[in-house]
Parts: C-alpha cells; structure tokens; sequence
C-alpha cells in the first residue's frame, strides 16, 4: 500500500462521482448562522381527522381535564401565611392542610406508614369545637367560664338549626364536598353576619398565579 | 423510561393531580425504588404531602409498595408503574369505546373507576345511578338494577377486574396471619388471583337520587337518612374493581385489524375478520402471535345473519384474504373446509410498517417513501441499486438518502473486503430496520405529546386574564337569568366582552381544540407502536 503512494497521486480511493460535485468546482457553501428555529417546511402536515367520534373524545377529553381538578386526588401545597397574624385568619378555614386527606383511601390495602387523618367535610360537629377552642385559647378563667355558658346556650339553639339543614345536605354530599363547603361558608359560619369571602384579605391574589395554570377549558 | 417518557408523564401528571404529585411521581420515576423517607428527602417536600401524593398514586394503581431491600423488617419500598401513567393519555378512547359497545351506563361507570382508580361494585353503582338520574327529566330515576347488569357484562367479558389482593401492610411481621410482603420487583399479575372475574353477592336496590338544591320535603329527609343506613349494608367491602387496560387494547388492536382489512378489501372481508376474531376472544391468550384455528364451518355459521353469503363466496372471500401479501388470515390445515387462523403479531407489524411509511411519506415526500419502502423490501441495498431500483435520478436518490440518514431513518452498514477498512474496498449498504425504526418513532411520538401539552399550557397561560374575565362573566350571566333578569340587562353584562376579546377567545378556544385533538389522534400512533413493539418482543 505504501509503495503504490507515488503512482496515481491525484487519484482518491473512492469513487468521486459519490461527492456530488467534481474536482476543481468549489465547495459547497458553508452555514454561518445556525438552522432556523421554525424553518418552512416543504411538506405541510395531513389535517386531523374529523367527525363526530372525534368530536365526542375531544370534549371526553376536555371535561376529564376539568372535573380532576375538582377531585380529592389533586392535591395542593398548603402555604403556610408568613406574614402577621391578622384577624381573620380565625375566619378563615384552614381547608388545605398538609397532614389531612380528603378522602378514604383504603387503609387495609396500603403500608401503615401512609396513614394520615382523613380530613371529613366540614360538619355540623366541628363547628361548636372551633368556637370552643378560640375561646379557651382567649383569655382568663373566670371570665371565660360564663362566655362559655352563654356561648354553648346559643350554640345548641344554633347546632339544632344547623343539624336540619346538614341532614337535607347529606343527600348532595357525595359528590361535591366542596359544594357543600361553599354553602356552609357562605351563610353558617360562626355566628357571624359576614360571608366568608368578606374576609379574604386578598393575600390570595397574586400568590396562586404560579400554579394552576389552566383555569377555564374549552 | 426514556427522558421523552419522563417528561410525558411529569406533565400528564401535573394535569390531573398537580404540581405535588407530579413532583413526587418525576423523582420515583428517575430514581426506580425509594421508601418514604428517601424521597421525601429527595423531593425536599414535607412528609405529610408525600404521604398523600403516595396514597394518590397507589389508589389508581400507579405505584406499587413492597418489602424492601433490607427484606420485611426494614422500610417499605415504593416504585412507580411507568406504563399506567402513560395510559392516562387514552383516557377517552376508552370512556367511547365503553359507551359504543355498552350505552351510556357503560361509559360512565369506566369513566367513574377511571377517575377514582379503584371503586367497590355498591359505590360505583350508586354513583353512576345518581349521575344518570341527574341528567334524565323530572320524575325519573335510573334503577340500580340496570347499572348493575351493565356492571355485570363488563365484567364477564373482562373490561373490569378486581385489584390484585395487597399483602398486609404491616412493615414488621408479627403473627402468623401476616403473610411476608412480597418483593417490590415481583407484581401480581390481577389475572393470577382465581376470582378476578367473579362478581361479589351484594344486595342493593333502589334508584338513583336526584340532588336537590334547596327546600326539602320531608320525605327527602327520610330518604337521607335512609341511604345512609344502606352504606354499610352492601355485601362487597374490601373487593375492589379497575380497569383492565389489556382487555381494552386488545380490543383496539382488534378494531384496528377490522378496520385495515375493510380498507384493503371490502367491508364484507372485514366482516369476516371480525367474526373470526370475536369467536377467538376467550380461547387466545394475551400475547398470542395467532389466534386459535377456526374451521370454515364454523365461522360460516358463526357469521351475523344479516350477511347471508352462500358458502362457496365466503371460501373465496377467505382464499383471498389468505393470498393478500398483508398475511392477515392464514390457512394453517385442511380439515372442516379448511383451518384459518389471523395473524396477530404479522398484522400488528404489518400496521407498524404502514404507519412508517407514511410517516416518511408525509415528512419526506413520495420519492423517499417509496426509496423507504425498497430498502424494506429488499433490506440491504448499494447506492447505485438504490437509484436503479426506485428509478430515481442519482443526485436525487444521494440528497434524499442522506436526508433519511441524518434523520436515522436509515442505516448504512459497512462491509469490507479487505480488513483495513478501506473506502474504496468495502461496500456500504443502505438498510432499514423495523423495530428500532418504530422505537425512534415513537420516542418521537412521546415528545410531540409533551409539546403539544407543553404549548397548551402556554397558550392557557398567556390568555389567563381574558379566560378569568370570560368565567366571571358567565357566572353572572348564569345568576341573572336564574334570578330571572330582564333582556337589556343581560345585553349589558355580555357587552363587557368587547369585540377583540371575543375574537381572541374564539381563537383561543379554536388552538386548544385543535392541540386536544392532535394528542388524540398521536395517540393512536402511540398504541399503534406500543402494541407492535411489545409484541415482538414478547415473541422473543
């Protein structure tokens, strides 16, 4: 192989017509900027298919993606509120916390480390508690004591009103407990005369633009 | 998983559980196996939100626990089921094909255990009563009977199976009622458990409840009380139900045979297809590369009677689909007028080669699919052979050669004469292989979903305003006419939708539509060469 070097020097060792160009003619242009981003394409794409099933798996599609949003299964980081503790905070439910789940799982089928309080919609139950809890956590005994007293005649009266209306709304709790929270927060909360949203101090606003990006669906 | 498959499933789980899961979902994805503590240390979340997204994942059969490497007495070890998670992306296919093969009670009972991932018989019932009771006119109820027996014919032809019996789950095995937790690498298969298909005995009648909204009669609150006194009544604790995806694909797989055979031939070939493949459903195992021989008598008999075809025609029809070079019925013995089978893998790779083709077809243009199709057929081919044989101009044949090349579409494979290699002493050959061809394409497929999902987003993101306003509005819309308001107040709130945002509404609605559609229909692609890759390499 070496000795053949000098003979047939101009010759190469394969077949040049495979180059795509011949001797002496210039070099291919070389890039000096890199591909477009969205280069025009020579073959446009097949339109989709249409028709009615189509149609039907587009909308399947689109509900699915609406109602899971909806569904105990999506879960949401609870923000802790890093700021001063403001009045109506005690208003405000503390819906999203970490440590509960808001459905039933099945516990006898999972390993016994997942297990976590099952967090049941709000019920009649929890709300005399609430009330009880803020005002012992309040202030002096004495005091206290009676505010209880009162508090609880007024409770019971209150909790007989709200146990007729939580058995009619058993009926609806299957599917929507937020529903259900909704109307209890709207009107039943507390005593008070305000709807729950006429304490959302608005620190709501911005906060929530970085997650749940898709809001309506088409 | 490839990378393409992990940020597929990282955004289809974003979609339907959040941004929490999806988290912990990417890092079991990466990472194979971990236990609890390692991961939450490795998502940096706090415990109780893995907790919970663990629990999500395990309901709808994503995840599987087991004892661990340290064996039962050390942690619990969790690892991720990484085809389920795509499978979510086909979520409506099969939500239509229960609705077109068992009406609408079928649809919404999939579509409930679809979205709940794991349901008892009583819960699914009575919930899918309650939506169809909704949905009929006043005075109407949908009895649970009827949902029920459309429960029933799921499961006897195997839409739905009971999930797999779970080991107790206590980490430390004490008595002997303990059984030890079976290694993580070994699932069940729920087609091991004898009663997979056995429906429980429960005893629940009634109807469907409508919900009402506000004042209640008295009977309503009886009824109340009443229902929840039934909820512990029902026989079936503890047996739980999902979807048996296989069943479902299978299924596809079979609508998509009909459907290539009535393209090619006609629509009574395809009818006769079908007939021999409804008749093999029980008797062919999963993964069988033919289904089991039928006699001509038989599906002579077997066929619907609305297509009465004299025998002598339908012993043609079966000649000819027998001689068609796809290979989908094969003749495999003489004796009852004949023995046919259908060939399953040959069909599935011959749909597989199909889609290849024109996926080259489209890209490419018609000169280099049919360059493609020679190298399919005659495997190894010489450049100059090449152009002889596609009756191409040579430079032509080059450029798109070495277009497909650079696209690894098609592969040169180098054979020498002599062993130093040299260029102008070895032949390179030009070749196309099928499966690795089909595995790129349909990486490829995962990563257009993911973009298509991806641009979704976007799109969603950057018109956020304008759909929250569009919301409220409809909101108000919807109270003011319950409220019962008059015409010129309604005007009013929709004129606070100007002209232009209609219009970038409209638009907006018009690209989500169409992105949606599109990752339906790649979606089939995606079954498509899931379906022909797993079966050859289950053949092996």
């Amino acid at each position: 192989m070496a000795g053949s070097r000098g003979r047939g020097r101009s010759q190469f060792t394969f077949n040049v017509d495979a180059l795509g160009f011949g001797r002496g003619d210039s070099l291919p242009t070389s890039a000096h900027t890199p591909s477009p981003l969205f280069p025009p394409m020579q073959f446009k794409p097949v339109p989709l298919h249409t028709g009615e099933e189509v149609d039907y798996m587009l909308a399947l599609k689109q509900e699915l993606r609406a109602s899971s949003k909806n569904l105990p299964f999506h879960i949401k980081a609870f923000r802790t509120k890093t700021d001063v503790a403001r009045y109506s905070d005690k208003y405000q439910n503390g819906e999203t916390k970490n440590n509960c789940i808001e459905w039933s799982p099945d516990w006898s089928r999972m390993p016994k480390e997942l297990c976590i309080k099952v967090r049941k919609p709000r019920k009649t139950g929890a709300k005399p508690q609430l009330t009880k809890k803020t005002k012992v956590a309040a202030g002096k005994e004495e005091v206290l004591q009676k505010l209880e007293t009162l508090e609880k005649r007024e409770e019971e009266q209150h909790s007989e009103e709200e146990e007729d209306e939580g058995k009619k709304k058993q009926n609806e709790e299957e599917e929507e407990p937020d529903a259900d929270q909704d109307y209890d927060e709207e009107d039943l909360e507390d005593e008070t005369d305000y709807i729950m949203s006429y304490f959302d101090n608005g620190e709501d606003f911005g906060a929530d633009s970085d997650d749940n990006m898709d809001e309506a669906v088409y | 998983m490839t990378a393409q498959e992990v940020r597929l499933s990282g955004l289809l789980l974003q979609e339907h559980f959040g941004d929490v899961v999806e988290k912990v979902g990417t890092r079991l994805i990466r990472s194979g196996v971990l236990t609890l503590r390692a991961l939450a240390y490795e998502t940096k979340l706090p415990l109780d939100l893995v907790k919970k997204s663990l629990c999500v994942l395990m309901q709808h059969g994503m995840c599987l626990f087991g004892a661990g490497r340290r064996g039962p007495a050390g942690p619990v070890e969790y690892r991720i089921i990484s085809e389920r998670i795509l499978h979510m992306l086909r979520y409506p296919r099969y939500i239509y094909t229960a609705k077109s093969l068992y009406g609408d009670t079928g649809e919404l009972i999939v579509e409930e255990i679809l979205q709940r991932g794991q349901m008892t018989m009583s819960s699914t019932v009575k919930t899918v009563a309650d939506r169809l009771t909704h949905n009929m006119p006043e005075g109407q109820s949908m009895d649970y009977s009827e949902v029920v027996s459309a429960f029933s014919r799921l499961v006897e032809t195997h839409f739905l199976q009971r999930c797999p019996p779970t080991a107790s789950a206590g980490s430390s095995s004490s008595g002997a009622v303990n059984t030890p937790l079976p290694a993580v690498k070994q699932p069940t298969e729920p087609e091991e458990h004898p009663e997979c298909y056995k429906l429980p005995y429960i005893n629940l009648t009634g109807q469907g409840k409508r919900r009402r909204s506000s004042e209640d009669g008295e009977a309503d609150q009886r009824a109340a009380k009443k229902a929840k006194t039934d909820d512990s009544e029902c026989g079936d604790e503890g047996i739980y139900w999902q979807v048996n995806f296989q069943r479902f694909h299978l299924h596809f797989r079979d609508q998509a045979i009909i459907s290539a055979v009535s393209c090619k031939l006609d629509q009574t070939s395809s009818e006769i297809v079908r007939t021999m493949l409804r008749m093999s459903e029980v008797t062919t195992p999963a993964h069988a590369a033919f289904t089991q021989a039928l006699s001509a008598n038989e599906i002579f008999r077997a066929l619907p009677s609305s297509y009465n075809i004299a025998r002598p025609i339908l012993d043609q029809y079966l000649t000819l689909l027998v001689d068609d070079p796809m290979e989908f019925v094969g003749k495999t013995g003489d004796s009852g007028g004949g023995m046919y089978v259908v060939n399953l893998h040959r069909a599935l790779a011959n749909l597989a080669r199909a889609t290849l083709e024109s996926v080259v077809q489209e890209r490419f243009g018609s000169r280099s699919a049919r360059i493609f199709r020679l190298l399919l057929r005659k495997r190894h081919l010489e450049q100059k052979q090449v152009e002889d044989f596609a009756m191409v101009p040579a430079k032509e044949a080059k450029d798109m050669l070495y277009t497909l090349l650079s696209e690894n579409l098609v592969q040169l494979q180098e054979i020498p004469k002599t062993p130093d290699y040299a260029p102008s002493r070895t032949f390179y050959l030009y070749t196309v292989n099928q499966l690795p061809t089909a595995r790129l394409l349909l990486q490829h497929c995962y990563k257009t979903v993911g973009n298509l999902i991806e641009r979704r987003l976007y799109e969603t993101k950057e018109n956020k305003r304008l759909l929250e306003k569009s919301q409220r509005i409809e909101a108000i819309l919807a109270s003011l006419q319950a409220t019962g308001a008059e015409a010129a107040q309604l005007t009013e709130v929709e004129e606070m939708i100007t002209a232009p945002e209609r219009q970038q509404l409209e638009s907006l609605r018009h690209h989500i539509n169409k992105l949606d559609s599109s990752e339906n229909q790649v979606d089939e692609t995606i079954f498509l060469l899931e379906s022909y890759i797993n079966s050859t390499q289950a053949a092996r």
